[in-house]
C-alpha cells in the first residue's frame, strides 16, 4: 500500500514537470479509442461507406442495367434455389427486372447514408445552436424562439414536402432540406430543456464571474454538457431519417428509379420475400448493420464525453 | 438495554470493489437516553443505523448482531421489521421534503398512517394528529394540517417529520442529521423539541450529526466515528473535556467556536476599495395567471464600505439576501437602485463590456465546490478560464506556468491539471475554486458560503488558506456565511443581515462580545458550541416560529413592532441604522 503510494507520488512529481494540459476533446478521443464496440462500429461503417463510394469499381454490372433473361435470379451460391443459367456472378442475385442486386445495394447505401448523415447533421447544427441560444438567453427571447418552433411543428410534414416539390421541382437536395427542416425542431426542444437546467448550475455563474462572454459560455460549458442526450437523440434520428426517406420514395416524392435507396430496396424486397428472399435479406442486412453501428458509436461518444463515467 | 449492537459490519458491493462501510461497531442505547454519533462525511455513521433498521441499499450486506430489548432483529423478516419500524423505532432524516409525499396535505399523511397501520378511526386519528403537531410546537396546527409540504418552511417540515415519527410513542427515535439543512435559530428550536421528547416522553434518541456542537448540548453518551470504525466512546463530558484519541482532539480543535479564541483585530488602515450605497435588488414573484407579480425585496437598502486588506463577514439565515447581495456587488445580477462604487467607478451604471474589463479585480468562490466546476473540464482548464477571458494575449506557456504556480499555492499537486472534479474530494475541489478566483490576482474576493459544505477539519484548512493568501497579497474578502463561528475566525468586521437589511454592523470583537440587536443576540445564542456544560447552562434566546416571509412588507419590522402598520400591502417604515458606539451600527428595535 505504502510502496505503491510512494511510487505514485514520485510519478506525479515527475509528471508535474512535463504534464501538458489536455482538453475535454483530447480526453474524449482517447476514451473513444478504448471503447471496442464503438471502434469496431466505426471500422464497419467506414467499410460500408468506402464500398458505397467505390461501387462502380466493385461490380461488373451497372446499377441500371436491365436484363430480362435473369429476372429474380438467386445468387450463385444460394443453396435453396436453382441458380440462373446466365447469372453465375451476381453475388446477391438479381431483382425483378434482372438488375444486379449487389451494385444496387451499394448505390442504395450512397443515398441512404447521405440522407441519414446530412439531414441529421443539418438538424444537429440548427437544433443545437437554436436550442442552446433560446435556453441560455431565456425570458422573452426564449418564448419567442420556442413559439416559432411550435408553429413549424404544427405544419403537416407531407404537406410541407409536397409544397417544396411543387415549388422547386423534384430534386435530391430538397430531400435533405425537407427532412432536416423537420428534424431540428425536436433537437432544439431537447437542447433548450437541457440548457435551462444547466444554466442554473453554479459553474455557469462562475464562468460569468470569470469574465467569459456569453458565446464562449454556450460553446465551452453548455454544449459539452448537453452532448449526452443529444448524442442519444442523434443515434435515434439517423435510422429515423433513413426510414423517412424510404417512406417519401414510396409515395413517389423521394428517390426515383433507376436510382435507389435502402428503403426502396427493402420495400421492393418485402413484396417478393416468399419467392426471392435475397431481395429483402441483403438490403435489410446492410441497413441493420449500419443502424447498429450508429447506435454503438452514439453510446461510445456519450460515454467518452462524460468524464464521470470512467 | 433498549438497543444493543454487537460487532456490526456493513459491506457494500460496488463495481469498484467491496466497500467496508462499518467495521465491527458495538454500541448500546439505554431507555430514554440520548446517544450522539459524531463523525465526518464517509464515516459510516448513517449506514450503521440504516443497517440496524434493516434499511440498507440493495447492494449492502450487514453482519453481526442487533438486539431490540434482547430480541435479535438483524435479518428478521420484513413484516416484523416493518411493525417495529412503524411504531417502536422510528427515524427522521436530514431533508424532510423528500420524506413527505408532495401531493397529500400534512394532516392526511398523518391520519392515513394512523388509520392504516394502527386501525384507528379517522376522527380519532385527526384529533391525535393535532395533539402531536401542537406538541412539536407547530403554531396553528389545525390550519397547518390542511397545507401541503411545499407550503411549509424547512423547520416546520422537520417538526412534522418528528410529529409523524413520534405519534405512535416509539422507544427510540433515530435522528440522522435532523438539523443540518436548517438555520441555526430553527436548529435550536428543533433540538429543544428533541430534548423535550426525551424528558417528557422518555423516548431514547440516537442523534447522528457531523456537528460537535449539536451533540454537546443534547447527548448523554457520545460515539466518535471515522472510516467506519468507532474511534472513541464515552459520556459526553469525558469526550469533550478529556478526549483520549488524537482524532477526537483534532475534531474538537478544528471546531470553530463562537465564544472563544481571538478575533482578527480591525484593520481600517487600508484605502476604501468598495463602497456600496443603499443597494436594492428585487425579484418579481408571479402570483398566478393575470395577477400582478409581487415584489420580493431580496436586498433592501444595504450600505457599507470595504477597505483594502479587510475581511467583512456577512452573516444571516437563509432568505436574508446575503447571496443576492454578493451577486449584485459582483454585477452578476442587476440592481434596482443604489450604487456599487469600485475605486471611484460606479459599476452599476456601466455597460457589460466595461464591467467585464473590471472583473479581473473582483472574483467569487462558491458554496458547492463540485457544482461550481464544469464536470466536463479538467481542473487545469477551469482554473485557466478567467485568465484567458480577462487577460488576453498570454501565451500557452505563460498560462500553464501561472496555473501550476497557483495550484501549488493553494495546496494542489500541479500534476493534477488533467484531473476532473469528480476525481477530487470536496476540500480539493474548493481549493480549485479558490485557485480559479485568485489566478487573475484580484483585489477583492467574495466567498459565498465557501466552507459551509465541507467537513470541519477541511473547513479549518480552507480558512487558514484564505488567511494566508490575504496576508501575502493584501486582498480584501467579503466572507458570507450562515455560521457565526466560522466568520469569527477571519472577519475583521461583521455585518448581520435580516430580510435584506443590515440589523447590526460592527468590528468583530465588538459584535461578538457586545451584540446589541435582539436578532444578533438570538443568532449568537442559537449557535451550538462544543462545550456540554456551557450548553446545559445556556438559556437560549429562542425566536418563536419561523422567519417571516420576505414577501410580507411587515416582516422587516419584526423587531420594531411599535412602528408596524398592520396591512400586508402598505409601505412600511424601514428601521434605520444608528451608530451606538463609533463603528458599531445597530438597527432601530423595540
Amino acid at each position: 500500500m505504502t510502496a505503491t503510494g510512494s511510487t505514485a507520488g514520485a510519478e506525479t512529481m515527475e509528471l508535474a514537470q512535463g504534464v501538458q494540459g489536455r482538453s475535454l476533446w483530447v480526453d474524449a478521443r482517447r476514451r473513444l479509442f478504448r471503447n471496442r464496440a464503438a471502434m469496431a462500429s466505426i471500422i464497419v461503417l467506414g467499410l460500408i461507406t468506402l464500398m458505397a463510394v467505390l461501387a462502380p469499381l466493385l461490380s461488373a454490372y451497372a446499377y441500371d442495367e436491365i436484363n430480362y433473361d435473369i429476372v429474380s435470379c438467386a445468387p450463385g451460391w444460394w443453396p435453396w434455389a436453382a441458380p440462373c443459367s446466365a447469372g453465375g456472378s451476381h453475388w446477391f442475385g438479381t431483382d425483378a427486372v434482372g438488375r444486379d442486386l449487389f451494385v444496387r445495394v451499394l448505390y442504395g447505401a450512397r443515398v441512404s447514408l447521405a440522407v441519414g448523415l446530412v439531414a441529421t447533421l443539418v438538424s444537429l447544427l440548427i437544433g443545437v445552436l437554436y436550442g442552446a441560444t433560446a435556453g441560455y438567453l431565456g425570458g422573452r427571447i426564449d418564448g419567442l424562439m420556442m413559439r416559432v418552433v411550435d408553429i413549424l411543428y404544427s405544419l403537416p410534414f407531407i404537406f410541407f414536402v409536397i409544397i417544396l416539390m411543387v415549388l422547386f421541382d423534384r430534386n435530391f437536395v430538397l430531400l435533405f432540406v425537407a427532412i432536416g427542416a423537420v428534424e431540428w425542431l425536436t433537437m432544439a426542444r431537447i437542447v433548450r430543456g437541457q440548457t435551462l437546467s444547466i444554466k442554473q448550475k453554479e459553474f455557469i455563474e462562475a464562468a460569468r464571474a470569470g469574465g467569459v462572454s456569453s458565446f464562449s459560455i454556450i460553446r465551452r460549458h453548455i454544449i459539452p454538457n448537453v452532448v449526452g442526450p443529444v448524442v442519444v437523440y442523434v443515434t435515434l434520428t439517423v435510422p429515423g431519417v433513413i426510414l423517412t426517406e424510404s417512406f417519401l420514395s414510396f409515395l413517389g416524392l423521394g428517390i426515383q428509379e433507376p436510382l435507389t435507396s435502402w428503403g426502396v430496396l427493402i420495400s421492393d424486397g418485402a413484396n417478393e420475400m416468399e419467392t426471392a428472399p435475397w431481395m429483402l435479406i441483403f438490403p435489410a442486412l446492410f441497413m441493420a448493420v449500419t443502424l447498429f453501428c450508429f447506435n454503438f458509436i452514439g453510446d461510445g461518444l456519450r460515454d467518452a464525453l462524460d468524464p464521470r463515467d470512467q | 438495554m433498549l438497543l444493543s449492537i454487537r460487532d456490526l459490519n456493513v459491506h457494500f458491493h460496488t463495481p469498484d470493489g467491496d466497500v467496508h462501510a462499518v467495521k465491527n461497531v458495538s454500541l448500546d442505547i439505554a431507555e430514554s437516553a440520548c446517544l450522539g454519533v459524531v463523525g465526518e462525511s464517509g464515516s459510516g455513521k448513517s449506514q450503521l443505523f440504516l443497517a440496524a433498521m434493516g434499511l440498507l441499499a440493495a447492494n449492502g450486506r450487514a453482519s453481526g448482531s442487533v438486539k431490540y430489548r434482547g430480541v435479535e432483529i438483524l435479518g428478521a423478516p420484513q413484516k416484523r421489521l416493518n411493525s417495529l419500524r412503524g411504531s417502536k423505532m422510528t427515524m427522521i432524516f436530514q431533508d424532510p421534503l423528500t420524506s413527505l409525499t408532495p401531493h397529500m396535505t400534512i394532516g392526511d399523511q398523518i391520519v392515513e398512517a394512523l388509520a392504516l397501520h394502527h386501525k384507528m378511526p379517522r376522527g380519532e386519528a385527526a384529533a391525535r394528529a393535532r395533539e402531536v403537531l401542537d406538541y412539536v410546537r407547530i403554531p396553528e396546527a389545525a390550519r397547518r394540517m390542511k397545507q401541503y409540504p411545499h407550503e411549509l418552511s424547512g423547520g416546520m417540515r422537520q417538526r412534522v417529520m418528528i410529529a409523524m415519527a413520534t405519534i405512535t410513542g416509539p422507544d427510540l427515535l433515530i435522528a440522522d442529521e435532523p438539523t443540518t439543512a436548517l438555520d441555526v435559530t430553527v436548529q435550536a428550536q428543533i433540538l429543544e423539541i428533541l430534548k423535550l421528547l426525551k424528558r417528557d416522553k422518555k423516548t431514547a434518541i440516537a442523534l447522528i450529526s457531523h456537528d460537535m456542537g449539536v451533540i454537546a448540548g443534547t447527548a448523554d453518551q457520545v460515539q466518535v466515528m471515522r472510516h467506519g470504525e468507532v474511534v472513541e466512546q464515552g459520556p459526553v463530558d469525558d469526550i469533550f473535556y478529556a478526549p483520549k484519541q488524537p482524532y477526537t482532539q483534532m475534531l474538537l480543535a478544528a471546531m470553530p467556536r463562537v465564544a472563544k479564541g481571538a478575533v482578527p483585530p480591525p484593520t481600517l488602515t487600508g484605502d476604501a476599495l468598495l463602497e456600496v450605497r443603499d443597494l436594492k435588488v428585487s425579484f418579481p414573484v408571479p402570483q398566478g395567471f393575470l395577477r400582478k407579480a409581487k415584489e420580493l425585496r431580496a436586498v433592501d437598502g444595504v450600505s457599507f464600505t470595504l477597505h483594502q486588506g479587510e475581511t467583512l463577514g456577512v452573516v444571516g439565515e437563509s432568505g436574508c439576501g446575503k447571496s443576492t447581495l454578493a451577486r449584485a456587488i459582483l454585477q452578476l445580477l442587476p440592481s434596482d437602485a443604489g450604487a456599487v462604487v469600485w475605486l471611484g467607478r460606479d459599476l452599476s451604471r456601466e455597460t457589460r463590456e466595461e464591467i467585464r474589463g473590471a472583473r479581473k479585480n473582483f472574483q467569487i468562490v462558491f458554496q458547492d465546490p463540485l457544482a461550481s466546476l464544469d464536470p466536463r473540464q479538467p481542473i487545469g482548464v477551469s482554473i485557466a478560464e478567467p485568465l484567458k477571458a480577462l487577460i488576453p494575449g498570454l501565451s500557452q506557456n505563460e498560462i500553464r506556468g501561472k496555473v501550476r504556480g497557483m495550484m501549488d499555492k493553494v495546496g494542489l499537486d500541479p500534476g493534477w491539471i488533467n484531473r476532473y472534479p469528480h476525481e477530487l474530494s470536496g476540500g480539493q475541489n474548493q481549493r480549485v475554486g479558490i485557485a480559479r478566483a485568485m489566478i487573475v490576482e484580484p483585489r477583492m474576493v467574495v466567498c459565498d458560503e465557501a466552507v459551509s459544505a465541507l467537513d470541519v477539519s477541511i473547513q479549518a484548512q480552507i480558512v487558514a488558506l484564505l488567511k494566508d493568501i490575504q496576508a501575502e497579497t493584501g486582498l480584501s474578502l467579503i466572507f458570507i456565511s450562515h455560521d457565526l463561528s466560522v466568520v469569527r475566525q477571519l472577519a475583521h468586521r461583521v455585518m448581520v443581515l435580516y430580510l435584506g437589511r443590515i440589523v447590526e454592523m460592527a468590528d468583530a470583537g465588538a459584535l461578538y462580545a457586545d451584540p446589541r440587536h435582539p436578532y444578533t443576540r438570538a443568532l449568537l445564542s442559537a449557535v451550538p458550541t462544543p462545550d456540554p456544560r456551557a450548553e446545559r447552562a445556556k438559556t437560549r434566546v429562542l425566536l418563536t416560529g419561523d422567519m417571516p416571509s420576505p414577501l410580507d412588507r411587515r416582516a422587516q419590522l419584526t423587531f420594531l413592532k411599535s412602528k408596524r402598520i398592520e396591512d400586508p400591502e402598505a409601505e412600511q417604515y424601514r428601521p434605520q441604522l444608528i451608530e451606538v458606539v463609533p463603528g458599531h451600527f445597530v438597527a432601530e428595535h423595540d
